[in-house]
């Protein structure tokens, strides 16, 4: 495979004596929606997290357009973050901001943009994402956990960043409003020519918006491929994992009655 | 068990701890002190330290004065040396109770509450999110509540200097039946520059203390609320001990002959 925008390779990360990943290694060309799906708890947002630099991986290489990222300091790493974008998995929102300044922090902050002109580009995001006007006046804590979410979705996109990470957008959305922010995430790809990684459990979600799926079991990526082929993996896994069934090769570990 | 074992493990315990504040302190003057500086992050610090710990240092500070002169007439009456009364309200004030008993009100109010606040960013990973919208947590939350921290400790330290006097004055004209004039020309007379300028050199190390070890704990609370409540917890009586220790080494220093 030709060398990827996004590249990691046998990414490692431990926390005391439990390995989460065991060695990752995954390729995400210039401009293509990778979507990761996996058991709960396999390692997904650890991995985002290491590539954010968030994480520290104990071993492994992660490169950014041909850039070794792991271990960046200083400058260069805040110049490295400002080319991303993250939609946190339980939104992370400031709660001692405004909804729209929650939004307008990246351009503020990291881009010193005027606080009106920042303001006006919020409550257009806000706008992209389902919510009112008078939304972007409230606070974090006044909004339920769908809007949170929305919000997330609106600060993660603000700064119309090269590559977005979301973990779990649709998760707590009802079935419209899902396909609407999975319309937005498809029309960032498109539009923003942005490079995307996506966590989902919801696989009418991950066909709408992948390029390219892969699938993480135990720490590691046990299959990668274009969305469409995805029915025909051949994997054991996979099937089980895409068709929601309890038996099979993935083992929950439940007590049975 | 072997004690020895026991004394080895704390022993290693505080070892690695100091080593950890140590690394958090580096980082916090070396990133949080330097450019960028952001300007609305100190003030509205300076208001939450400072501004609105004034009623409860001021009420320290008045009974801690009035009780001062009470307990300085019951003593000195036995001497016939009631004239001593103003002179060493103000000196015990002003170099000893006024900074620190605001510097342990304020630790029990402002350093709980800078640790309660940055371990719930932390466990909501909020602190994650700024990173990735390439703000330096440092830079953004620990430096101003530093700066807040150290600029106003003193100023509240100079106003609790002047309300203790003013609670020995009332008590001492008032309750004791000392004449007024003559309470506030010993005060006035007996009091020196340096008794002054001492206490407040302690209070800007006090508050130094208090934000240090605040957004220390804060920043490394793990595991909900249980771990902020523990974290907020660590950080009031950690910067409590240590006011104590750094009173002890400062006055054995600043009043060296
Ligand atoms: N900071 C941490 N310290 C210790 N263990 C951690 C930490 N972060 C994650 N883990 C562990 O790593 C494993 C993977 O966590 P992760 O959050 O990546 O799961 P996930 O795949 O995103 O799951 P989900 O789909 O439920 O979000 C979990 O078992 C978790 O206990
Ligand atoms: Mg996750």
């Amino acid at each position: 495979m030709a060398e990827g925008y996004i590249e990691l390779s046998n990414v490692k990360k431990s926390f005391g004596p439990k390995h989460v990943l065991n060695g990752v290694t995954l390729s995400v060309p210039k401009g293509h929606s990778l979507v990761v799906i996996g058991g709960s708890g396999t390692g997904k947002s650890v991995m985002l997290k290491c590539v954010l630099g968030l994480l520290q991986p104990d071993s492994g290489s992660i490169r950014i357009a041909g850039e070794e990222v792991v271990g960046l300091k200083g400058k260069a790493r805040d110049a490295y973050l400002s080319r991303f974008g993250m939609l946190f998995q339980g939104a992370a929102l400031f709660d001692s901001l405004a909804v729209w300044e929650n939004v307008a922090f990246g351009l503020i902050q990291g881009r010193h943009m005027a606080r009106a002109k920042a303001r006006d580009i919020a409550f257009e995001k806000l706008g992209q994402v389902g919510l009112t006007p008078e939304v972007g006046n409230l606070y974090p804590a006044e909004l339920s956990g769908g809007m949170q979410k929305r919000v997330g979705l609106a600060r993660a996109i603000a700064a119309d960043p090269e590559i977005i990470f979301f973990d779990e957008p649709t998760t707590g959305l009802d079935p419209i409003m899902a396909d609407v922010i999975n319309n937005l995430i498809v029309d960032c790809v498109k539009r923003l020519g942005a490079t995307t990684v996506s966590i989902t459990h919801d696989m009418a979600s991950a066909r709408k918006i992948a390029d390219d799926i892969a699938m993480i079991f135990k720490g590691e990526i046990i299959w990668q491929g274009p969305a469409r082929t995805i029915d025909q993996s051949g994997n054991p896994y996979v099937d089980q994992f895409i068709h929601g069934r309890a038996e099979g090769p993935i083992q929950m570990d439940v007590l049975k009655p | 068990m072997n004690i020895f074992a026991h004394i080895g493990r704390a022993t290693l315990a505080l070892l690695a701890e100091v080593g950890r504040v140590a690394l958090f302190l580096k980082d916090a003057l070396l990133q949080g002190l330097t450019p960028k500086i952001f300007v609305r992050q100190i003030l509205e610090q300076m208001m939450r330290i400072g501004y609105f710990s004034l009623p409860v240092v001021g009420l320290t500070a008045f009974f801690t004065g009035g009780a001062l002169a009470l307990q300085i007439y019951l003593g000195s009456s036995r001497f016939n040396a009631e004239s001593l009364v103003a002179s060493i309200v103000a000196l015990g004030i002003t170099r000893e109770l006024g900074p620190v008993l605001a510097g342990l009100m304020v630790a029990g109010r402002v350093g709980a509450s800078i640790a309660a606040e940055l371990g719930t960013m932390r466990v909501t990973e909020q602190i994650d999110a700024l990173v990735t919208l390439a703000t330096n947590p440092f830079k953004y939350l620990v430096g101003p509540r530093i700066i807040a921290a150290v600029v106003t400790l003193p100023i509240l330290v100079g106003i609790a200097d002047v309300i203790g006097i003013m609670g020995g004055y009332i008590v001492g004209t008032r309750s004791i039946g000392l004449n007024g004039y003559a309470y506030i020309r010993n005060t006035a007379d007996f009091l020196e520059f340096d008794d002054v300028t001492s206490g407040l050199i302690k209070a800007a190390v006090f508050g130094f203390i208090i934000a240090v070890m605040g957004c220390y704990h804060g920043f490394n609370s793990k595991g909900g609320a249980q771990g902020v409540g523990r974290a907020t917890t660590n950080a009031v009586v950690s910067s409590a001990i240590l006011i104590l220790a750094a009173n002890f080494a400062l006055t054995s220093l600043l009043f060296a002959e």
